[in-house]
């Protein structure tokens, strides 16, 4: 028997692993989440901030990882518009303010905000992509209207009333970064913060999470969350459900399953290897 | 406008099938899908480099734009700024970029591909002088520097004990034996564990990718599920 399992076709376990994915979506089961203190950081980062302060969101990913990085975006910005913290958009990945834009609609369709929704150049404003790279990060330390003389529809910078008074970082209160690799977080950190002082916290796709939990840890990071869990948290915390917490439940039962098998081939490989020694 | 919508969301749905198709075996569709993806891609990344880089950054700045196109809605660049009111524009600066960027672009030719070294050597060389501080600030001494806590907890023990054995498993000038190569195994436990939680990671983050395709057929497409 064990021989068979360790000859198991690996699309037996695909089909598992879809299954496992595709009936949570159908259930109505709520799932207990835990909060980590990397995500309550950056939840008390979000409290301490007054009424008006100003929120830069940097969308340095594109569609792929939006399953991850897109609830964290949309929980964020429905935060920022609630407690009226002013919403600065820009993007080191060219699809990025793009996908802050697909988050602003959805927030515009959601009941809560039907009767108040976010208003451009009064609640955020949208600067766009620049190219760059870590370079845009060490101009906006200098000079962000520089950095940007447009934003993203054309207006000039100057001109907008949410970037009013604003030179550098350090008229910025709380920078939240949603990054899915190179340029992202860790030029941040490196740049925004070890070289200008600046608030940051972060989310991550879960692939690049580990690298960047050492900044956690030393400080430069106020917060971290780390992929779908990350997500959930972040809902949970900021008291919005999205999609975060209901992929939740499928991911966990595909981890169910993934950790099923890991053990079944542990088992039978162990089982096999001492017949095979006789 | 509805129907456009379900017709892309429909074009989505079976390029998305076509691609996870290739996990029961390689079959025309994700073949199809595949060089779709390849195609647009190119396509997209090309128009997406000149209208958001060359276009803004370099032809723009310098006025070419202006020069080509005379009443496009554009400011002047530095050439017009130089030859029009007589004024220096840094902005003019630019024009050095633009003639690195045509020599990297000789490596096509192969008579003149020593030419593209130039141009690399630039980026080498500014890349290395922005990274050299920063790296050793951010990287090395921030981060010796959350090691250097007090062994109050077991999250500090674990914290130093790690750093310090991994740190000798990556010592290589005394032969691991004794003390050192036992901290050296203990090292080795602490990698492993690292790459364990770095794979449980990624598959969290690959699973999540796949919730969203599904996510996508069953309700943006199919408005199975709510």
């Amino acid at each position: 028997m064990f021989e068979k399992l360790l000859r198991i076709d690996r699309r037996i376990i695909f089909l598992f692993v879809l299954i496992a994915l595709i009936v949570p979506l159908f259930l109505n089961i709520s799932q207990h989440i835990a909060i980590s203190p990397e995500v309550r950081d950056i939840y008390d980062s979000l409290r301490k901030l007054q009424p008006g302060s100003r929120v830069l969101l940097a969308f340095d990913y594109d569609p792929p990882s939006a399953p991850e990085l897109q609830p964290m975006a949309v929980a964020v910005m429905k935060y920022c518009f609630k407690h009226n913290l002013k919403v600065i958009i820009m993007g080191l990945w060219p699809q990025g303010p793009l996908q802050a834009n697909l988050a602003i609609e959805s927030i515009k369709r959601d009941k809560e905000f039907k009767d108040n929704p976010p208003i451009y150049d009064k609640d955020y404003v949208n600067l766009g992509y620049m190219t760059g790279n870590e370079l845009v990060i060490q101009g906006m330390g200098t000079d962000i209207q520089r950095t940007f003389p447009r934003d993203y529809l054309g207006n000039p910078t100057s001109s907008l009333s949410v970037m009013k008074g604003i030179t550098n970082f350090s008229n910025i209160d709380f920078i939240f970064n949603l990054s899915a690799g190179y340029p992202g977080t860790v030029e941040w950190v490196l740049f925004a913060v070890d070289r200008f002082h600046a608030k940051l916290s972060a989310g991550n796709t879960a692939v690049q999470a580990p690298q960047v939990y050492p900044y956690v840890h030393s400080g430069q990071l106020s917060g971290l969350a780390g992929g779908l869990k990350g997500a959930a948290e972040l809902e949970k915390l900021l008291g919005f459900y999205g999609k975060g917490t209901k992929f939740m439940l499928s991911q966990s039962f595909a981890h169910i399953v993934v950790i099923f098998f890991i053990i079944v081939g542990n088992v039978a490989y162990f089982a096999t290897r001492g017949k095979k020694k006789k | 406008m509805e129907f456009g919508f379900t017709f892309s969301n429909t074009l989505a749905a079976i390029l998305t099938i076509g691609i996870i198709s290739f996990l029961w075996r390689d079959n025309p569709l994700y073949k199809l899908c595949e060089a779709l993806f390849v195609g647009v891609s190119a396509g997209y990344w090309f128009v997406s480099l000149y209208y958001q880089n060359l276009l803004p950054q370099l032809f723009d700045k310098l006025g070419l734009t202006l020069i080509i196109t005379p009443h496009a809605d554009v400011k002047e660049g530095a050439l017009q700024v130089l030859f029009k009111q007589g004024r220096f524009d840094e902005r003019i600066l630019y024009i050095f970029a633009g003639i690195l960027g045509i020599m990297m672009l000789m490596r096509l030719f192969p008579n003149l591909g020593w030419v593209s070294r130039w141009p690399l050597a630039f980026i080498v060389g500014t890349t290395s002088g922005l990274y050299f501080t920063t790296y050793f600030q951010s990287n090395a001494m921030a981060q010796l520097k959350s090691t250097i806590i007090p062994l109050n907890s077991i999250n500090n023990i674990v914290i130093v004990v790690g750093t310090v054995c991994g740190l000798i498993y990556f010592y290589f000038s005394k032969e691991h034996k004794g003390v050192l190569g036992g901290a050296a195994k203990v090292g080795t436990w602490f990698l492993m564990v690292t790459f364990g939680a770095s794979f449980g990671y990624t598959v969290m983050s690959r699973m999540s990718l796949l919730i969203g395709r599904i996510d996508f057929i069953f309700s943006t497409w199919l408005g199975l599920v709510k």
